[in-house]
């Protein structure tokens, strides 16, 4: 299922692909933060910005001065930026993109995936902190408290498909060849579809605290704390988060299109010859990110405003985790009826 | 990298120096649907790190003078500063307060001033155009 076969995974090809990746990532990272700000726009009723507008701001933010402030830890505070943008990558090689399997597929599955989550977030965090100033250490403590508490609902919606999925298949179920070639809703009777779509519901509200938007934003809140955790950072510093906070993005819809809707285009409709299947499946799977995209980016933020940081972190926690264990329920239900 | 690159995604950062909110509502009225200043790819901003043009309201009230200087230098350049307002320029209503020290231009430098009390939306808007043509004409000469 990978791109370029795991016997023949050589050095020089993880390297090429990687940057491949790299820049198809951020290219339609951007240009789906740019469709996001002008459905946005819309939905207010303004016109907004142009769909470009994003590559123009990270264009103008590397012409930019980059200030480093005088009481913050100088080294740390320059690296942070690339721990994210390269973390952030990295998410892109593991979870599989425009249709075929992951780049480097089999070197590590979706428990790495929830480890590699967290990286970007504490390259922010750690970031804050060495900005010294005290906005950013708000920031950065409030982004933490919201990581721990994504957390949890994630996992168990992660481990609820996997475990229903070990039960249909000797494979390891957290691979995601064998979440693609077992697609959750084709083993489960009608109440494991209630159950998955409600773990894809937890999924669908874990995201925009996992790409940090309203109403899960609270950490960098820029009317209240002055853009929180990115206050002190200028320049190509910001424009290096900015990448990797829209690659993220990317990479995290991906993550649940790869999860919940794995299924390719080119089969169905009978194409078989490599390169086209490939083309279509790679638009399918553009159109998928659109669609889970809209739902729970654009319109949850558009519709809702910021919740208190206590808030958001009780909903993650209690809320969504019970929901997410309810759906768990409903799958084994479905196994026992 | 050249200036080119900014004329179409200018960041705001609005600082108030002690205004009386007139013209901060006009300002945010310039986000409004009606105005949209976010379609010119403007975007107010909450840090002064981020921002390309610094937005002045209000006359300057002595405690504010300080801190009005150590925004104008946290901003990273190239930058341009719009003052807004009558009173930021000669005092307006609070001419000859015992409380002020004097117009904005004293203290850093401004590049196009709004007069108006407060000033429309469009004006305001106008204004920042006028910003983008001045930092072209920067431009030029390097
Ligand atoms: S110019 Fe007029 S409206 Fe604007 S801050 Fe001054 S007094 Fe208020």
């Amino acid at each position: 299922m990978s791109w370029l076969g795991n016997s023949s995974l050589t050095i020089a090809a993880i390297i090429g692909g990687s940057i491949v990746l790299a820049l198809l990532g951020a290219f339609f990272g951007l240009l789906y933060r740019g469709i996001d700000r002008k459905l946005a726009a819309h939905m207010q009723g303004r016109i907004g910005p142009p769909i470009i507008q994003p590559f123009r701001d990270v264009r103008k933010l590397l012409a930019k001065e980059s200030i480093i402030p005088d009481g913050g830890v100088s080294w740390l505070f320059q690296a942070c930026p690339f721990i994210g943008l390269v973390a952030s990558i990295l998410l892109l090689t593991y979870i599989p993109v425009f249709g075929p399997g992951a780049l480097l597929e089999g070197y590590g599955d979706l428990i790495l995936i929830l480890y590699l989550l967290i990286i970007p977030s504490l390259a922010l965090v750690v970031g804050g902190f060495a900005s010294s100033s005290p906005f950013a250490t708000v920031g950065a403590q409030r982004e933490m408290v919201i990581m721990m508490s994504y957390e949890f609902p994630l996992v168990v919606a992660i481990i609820a498909i996997a475990w229903r999925i070990s039960h249909v298949t000797d494979i390891n179920p957290f691979i995601f060849s064998t979440v693609a070639q077992y697609p959750i809703w084709n083993q489960v009777g009608p109440v494991g579809v209630a159950g998955s779509l409600i773990l894809l519901f937890t999924l669908l509200v874990v995201t925009p605290g996992e790409v940090a938007k309203v109403p899960f934003d609270i950490a960098e809140a820029e009317t209240e704390i002055a853009g929180g955790l990115l206050v002190e950072y200028s320049g190509r510093n910001l424009a290096l988060f900015y990448l990797a906070d829209t690659i993220k993005a990317f990479a995290m819809v991906s993550l649940v299109v790869a999860l919940f809707f794995p299924y390719n285009l080119s089969p169905v409709i009978g194409i078989g010859a490599a390169a086209p299947a490939f083309v279509v499946d790679a638009l399918f799977f553009l159109l998928k990110v659109f669609l889970v995209m809209f739902i729970s980016v654009t319109l949850i933020r558009t519709a809702m405003a910021r919740f208190k940081i206590s808030q958001a972190s009780y909903i993650y926690i209690m809320a969504m985790t019970l929901i997410g264990l309810v759906g768990l329920i409903l799958l084994h239900v479905d196994m026992i009826v | 990298m050249s200036l080119n690159a900014i004329k179409r995604a200018l960041w705001i950062y609005h600082i108030n120096t002690g205004s009386c909110n007139g013209c901060d509502i006009e300002i945010l009225a310039a986000l409004t649907p009606r105005y949209d200043l976010e379609r010119f790819g403007m975007m107010l901003v909450g840090s002064p790190r981020h921002a390309d043009v610094l937005l002045v309201t209000g006359p300057v009230a002595r405690q504010m003078a300080p801190r009005l200087k150590r925004v104008y230098e946290q901003t990273p350049d190239p930058k341009v500063v719009l003052q807004v307002g009558s009173c930021g320029m000669e005092g307006g209503v609070f001419y000859e307060s015992y409380n002020l020290v004097g117009p904005v231009d004293q203290h850093i430098p401004v590049d196009v001033y709004v007069p108006g009390c407060p000033p429309r939306p469009e004006a305001i808007i106008e204004a920042v155009a006028k910003a983008w043509v001045k930092l072209e004409k920067a431009e030029q000469v390097a």
